[in-house]
Order: C-alpha cells, then sequence, then structure tokens
C-alpha cells in the first residue's frame, strides 16, 4: 500500500516538474505510456491472473479507440457517451471472442483469438468511409461538458486517475471470490469443476472485463493523439501488449505499468538519442530500432524470468 | 440413490464400459472392483460427468444426470476424488478446503469484497481439515504434503462440496500400511453422513469398508452382492479375485 502511494506521488509530481523544465514533451510520452499500461493491465488480468494466453487483445483495445473515433466524426464528441459506448462496444467483442475461443485449450485459443483480431483489423482496414488503412483523424479529444480535454496537463491527470481506479479495481478483483475462482482454475482447471465451479462461466467473464478495460484503454489512445490507425487492431499491437506484460511480470499488480514504461521508454530511447560508442560502431543503428528493442527484452527476460515486478516482490504462494 | 441404466463408453472399437448396470443405495459403501483396465476409472468419470455418456442413463435421486455438465452433479451433492492426486499445489490446505467450500455456499460471481474476511468459509475449512487429519497442516502449502497426506486432502476436497454420494477412486493409491490404516478409518468416519461409491485394490480395505461389491471385468459387471457372496462367487474367483484370496 505505501509503495502503491509513493509510485503514484511521484507520477502526480512528475509532470509537474517537467512542466517547470520546460518539458511538456515528457509528459505526453508519459500520458501515451500510462494508457499502454491499462491495456496491459486488462491483458494481464486473462493472461496472468486467468491464465488464458490470448494473442487477439488488440482487437478491444481498437475497437475501443474506432468507436470513440467514429462517433467523434459523426459529431458525438462527449467522453459521457462515447467512452462508456466503447467499453461496451469492446465488452461485447469479447462475450462473442470468447464464448467461441473458451471452447477450446492452448495453442488453438491463442491461435482462435488471433484469428478473431485479424478479422476485426481487415473490417477496419476494408471500411473506406472511417478511413480504411489511412486510420481516422478526429476533430479534438472527447469533450466532457465542463472543461476541455485538450490541455496535456490535465489529460494526463485524467489518465493518471482512471490507471489507478483500474489497478485498485484489479486489485480488489484478484483478492475478492471471483479472483480466488479465476486463480484456481489457472492453477487446476479439472478440479476447480470438480469441486463444482463452472469454469467456463468465469473464464467468460474474466475475458469479458479484461476486453471492457481494454475499450477503455482503446477510447483513450484515440484521444491521446486525436488519431485512429487500424494498426491498433493490428496482430502486432496484441503482441506488444503481451510482451509489456511478460516483461512486467505476468499475474503481478504493477506488471502491465512496468512492461509499458519499459517498453515505450526503450523504444523512445533508442529512436531519440544518439548514443557516441554505439554510434561509432554500428553508425545506423537507430534505424533499426526494433532490433535493438529485442536484444534489451532479450537481456531482461534472461535476467528476471518472472518479469520486472518479480525483482521489487517478494513471491507470494498464491 | 445413484443408478446407472446400461451405462457404455466406447473410444472408437475399444470397449471401455459395457452395458453396466449399477445401483447405489442411500447410506452404503459400495465398492467396484475389479483388475486393471476393468473400466472402472472410466466408469467414474462417466458419473462425474467428465466424460461424456452416450449409452445408457445415469439417475441420480431419481433425476436423470446423465447429460448434465460435471459443475452441475457436484451441486446436485455428486462430487468424486482422483486416482492421481488433484489437488491446488500452491495453495494452503486451509485455502484449498476454503476454496471447494466457497464453490457450494453462494455465488462467486462477487468482484470487490475480500474472500478472506469470509470468516465462515474458513470456519468450516478448519473443521474439514480436523474431520480428514490435516489440522495441524492446515497452512502448509499442498505440495510440500507427505503422499498421505495429499491423499487425505484429495478425499477432503470432494467431501468440503457436502455431497450425499462420494465418488472414491482409489484413495489408497500409494500408501503405506499406516497410511493406509488412517484412510480406513476416515472413510469409516465418514460414511455415516455419505454414501461412498469405492474404487480401490486393496482388497483388505474392500471388504472391511463395503457393504456391497460390484466386480467389473472388461468393463462388464460380473458379479455384485454382499462381500461373503462375492468372496465365493467362483466366476469372480476365475476372473479377479483367484491368486489374491487363494494366497
Amino acid at each position: 500500500m505505501t509503495r502503491a502511494i509513493a509510485v503514484f506521488v511521484v507520477l502526480a509530481i512528475f509532470p509537474l516538474a517537467m512542466q517547470a523544465m520546460d518539458g511538456m514533451f515528457y509528459v505526453s510520452l508519459a500520458s501515451r505510456i500510462l494508457i499502454y499500461a491499462i491495456a496491459a493491465t486488462s491483458l494481464n488480468l486473462v493472461l496472468g491472473y486467468g491464465g488464458m494466453v490470448s494473442f487477439g487483445h488488440a482487437a478491444f483495445f481498437g475497437a475501443g479507440a474506432f468507436v470513440v473515433g467514429i462517433m467523434a466524426v459523426e459529431g458525438v464528441r462527449s467522453a459521457w457517451i462515447a467512452w462508456p459506448a466503447a467499453v461496451a462496444v469492446a465488452a461485447l467483442a469479447a462475450f462473442v471472442i470468447g464464448a467461441l475461443s473458451l471452447r477450446t485449450r492452448g495453442v488453438y485459443f491463442i491461435m482462435i483469438t488471433l484469428a478473431f483480431a485479424q478479422m476485426i483489423y481487415y473490417i477496419f482496414v476494408s471500411l473506406k468511409t472511417y478511413g480504411g488503412d489511412d486510420g481516422l483523424s478526429l476533430p479534438g479529444r472527447s469533450t466532457i461538458g465542463f472543461g476541455t480535454l485538450g490541455n496535456d496537463l490535465v489529460w494526463y491527470y485524467l489518465v493518471l486517475a482512471i490507471l489507478a481506479a483500474v489497478l485498485y479495481g484489479l486489485q480488489r478483483l484478484v483478492h475478492s471470490r471471483f479472483g480466488r475462482v479465476i486463480a484456481a482454475i489457472r492453477e487446476n482447471e479439472a478440479r476447480a469443476e470438480a469441486i463444482g465451479f463452472p469454469v467456463y462461466r468465469y473464464k467468460l467473464a474474466c475475458f469479458v472485463i479484461a476486453g471492457a478495460v481494454g475499450g477503455l484503454a482503446g477510447a483513450l489512445i484515440a484521444n491521446q493523439s486525436s488519431y485512429v490507425s487500424p494498426s491498433l487492431l493490428h496482430w502486432i499491437q496484441s503482441g506488444t501488449l503481451m510482451i509489456m506484460v511478460i516483461l512486467g511480470g505476468v499475474g503481478t499488480l504493477w506488471g502491465g505499468l512496468i512492461g509499458a514504461a519499459v517498453l515505450l521508454g526503450l523504444e523512445h530511447l533508442i529512436a531519440d538519442y544518439r548514443i557516441g560508442w554505439l554510434a561509432a560502431l554500428a553508425p545506423n543503428y537507430q534505424d533499426h530500432g526494433a532490433l535493438a528493442v529485442g536484444i534489451v527484452l532479450l537481456a531482461i527476460v534472461m535476467l528476471a524470468p518472472e518479469g520486472l515486478a518479480g525483482l521489487f516482490t517478494r513471491r507470494r504462494h498464491a | 440413490m445413484l443408478e446407472l441404466r446400461a451405462v457404455s463408453k466406447r473410444y472408437g472399437g475399444v470397449v471401455a464400459t459395457d452395458d453396466v448396470t449399477l445401483d447405489v443405495l442411500r447410506g452404503e459403501v459400495h465398492a467396484l472392483i475389479g483388475p486393471n483396465g476393468a473400466g472402472k476409472t472410466t466408469l467414474i468419470g462417466q458419473i462425474s460427468g467428465v466424460l461424456a455418456t452416450e449409452i445408457g442413463r445415469i439417475l441420480f435421486n431419481g433425476a436423470d444426470i446423465t447429460h448434465l455438465p460435471a459443475h452441475a452433479r457436484v451441486a446436485a451433492g455428486l462430487a468424486r476424488s482422483y486416482q492421481i492426486t488433484s489437488i491446488f499445489r500452491r495453495y494452503s490446505v486451509l485455502e484449498n478446503l476454503a476454496l471447494a467450500v466457497q464453490a457450494r455456499s453462494g455465488s462467486s460471481f462477487r468482484f470487490w469484497r475480500p474472500v478472506r474476511e469470509e470468516s465462515a468459509l474458513f470456519d468450516e475449512a478448519r473443521a474439514l481439515a480436523a474431520d480428514i487429519g490435516l489440522q495441524d497442516r492446515s497452512s502448509t502449502v499442498a505440495a510440500t504434503l507427505a503422499h498421505g497426506e495429499q491423499r487425505a486432502l484429495e478425499v477432503g476436497l470432494a467431501l468440503a462440496t457436502r455431497p450425499q454420494l462420494v465418488l472414491l477412486d482409489e484413495p489408497m493409491a500409494g500408501m503405506g500400511p499406516q497410511e493406509s490404516r488412517a484412510m480406513l478409518a476416515l472413510i469409516q468416519r465418514i460414511r455415516s453422513r455419505v454414501s461412498v461409491l469405492l474404487v480401490e485394490h486393496d482388497m483388505d480395505a474392500v471388504f472391511r469398508l463395503a457393504d456391497r461389491i460390484t466386480v467389473l471385468v472388461n468393463g462388464r459387471v460380473v458379479a455384485s452382492g454382499a462381500p461373503a457372496a462375492i468372496r465365493n462367487d467362483p466366476a469372480v474367483r476365475q476372473a479377479y479375485l483367484g491368486e489374491e484370496l487363494a494366497a
């Protein structure tokens, strides 16, 4: 608890410090990281806590983004309407995809969730009315009635508050009756059924909750840069979220946040800062950012096999 | 209370259970014996709902449960234990039992209140731990228990669902003499409040516990009746018991 407060105090002071140092760019980068943290945390609920390796989480993230984007283009810019709509559509998509996918296990589950997400990706790519490949530019951020979300500082604090709410909700959920059942299913699915839990229903509920939160993150990312690209729905996006979770710590509260911060921070560092001695060795290394990120990730995963969160917490037994 | 009516199970051309008709009466310990590969575990799987039954009918308390999913059979009062220990290995004994208590007491679609605050679950789990002789091990992680203790927890998980009928699949598998005696005593203690369908290879235990015995050979019932009758049944002696009883 004290750790959680410390983390959020630091995150709350950060933009003020950046403002003083004339570094508003970093506030924008930080909001992006926090939004990805929400998305990765929602994936961690199914993947880490629920043990369901979903390779299609981008479907819910992207669907949430497109709902906000399409509604904005059609003139509905109120966050009070568009965001709940994004959450509802993502939850519905998760319900349909989950209901079908959760009848399979293991590799088949991974492949079928991937296939569904790719189907949705291609639907949006071919939706020329709403940008197709080029994506969709929004007239601006959502409105909330009494103020504007256009201010990057206000926007940052709103995203931070939502992340805090999501993490607190996850913490409550994990220790609730429902959370215990989900953990038990991950531990021993056959036995969970044999002591009387309708396993399928619990897994589906978990999948839908994660999809809904993923949709909320999507609604936020659409606002972040007032632009929605179909690449948000692409399988690479699902992979990126998965890497964040694995990097940060599968089935840990802070895993999503740590993973998002490290991955996006790394990408930024490699692309925007030229390291002298590295450039002397490989002059155009910055053109191969993905390779560099990959090497660093490989090192982290080898050195911290339980994710970076595992370096901070003692491992508990359940 | 449990009635099997001409139940069969085939895997392609292989017959696992073949036209099995069997009754378990309320209050009895009914033993199911037979050589390895006779179809005993398949039958337990069919009764518990883990394996689908396409041929024949299964009735429990008069209701047809042939196509009911496994979790719904547990809710109806029919629980099982496994031949190969299947427990929540990373949880403590108490957490294992509390989870099974939770399964039958109220909805678990509750997302906010910590389970830890529900003392009723843990009080009952503690009582169960005492029942199965693990009261001193209640905070031990299940994976680190001795084999006999894990087997007791295996049975405890089934009992925690408060079944009317419990299916025990070789509860004494892999046990030494002392552990077997403890399991025998446990089954003696529970038999007054729950009916038992017992699959077991330990003939000594079977003849001590069983009110009636059914013998399965190659998936078929070859005999069924009181222990004394089974012991003297020539077909049974020839098919299965022969060597062991002669010894």
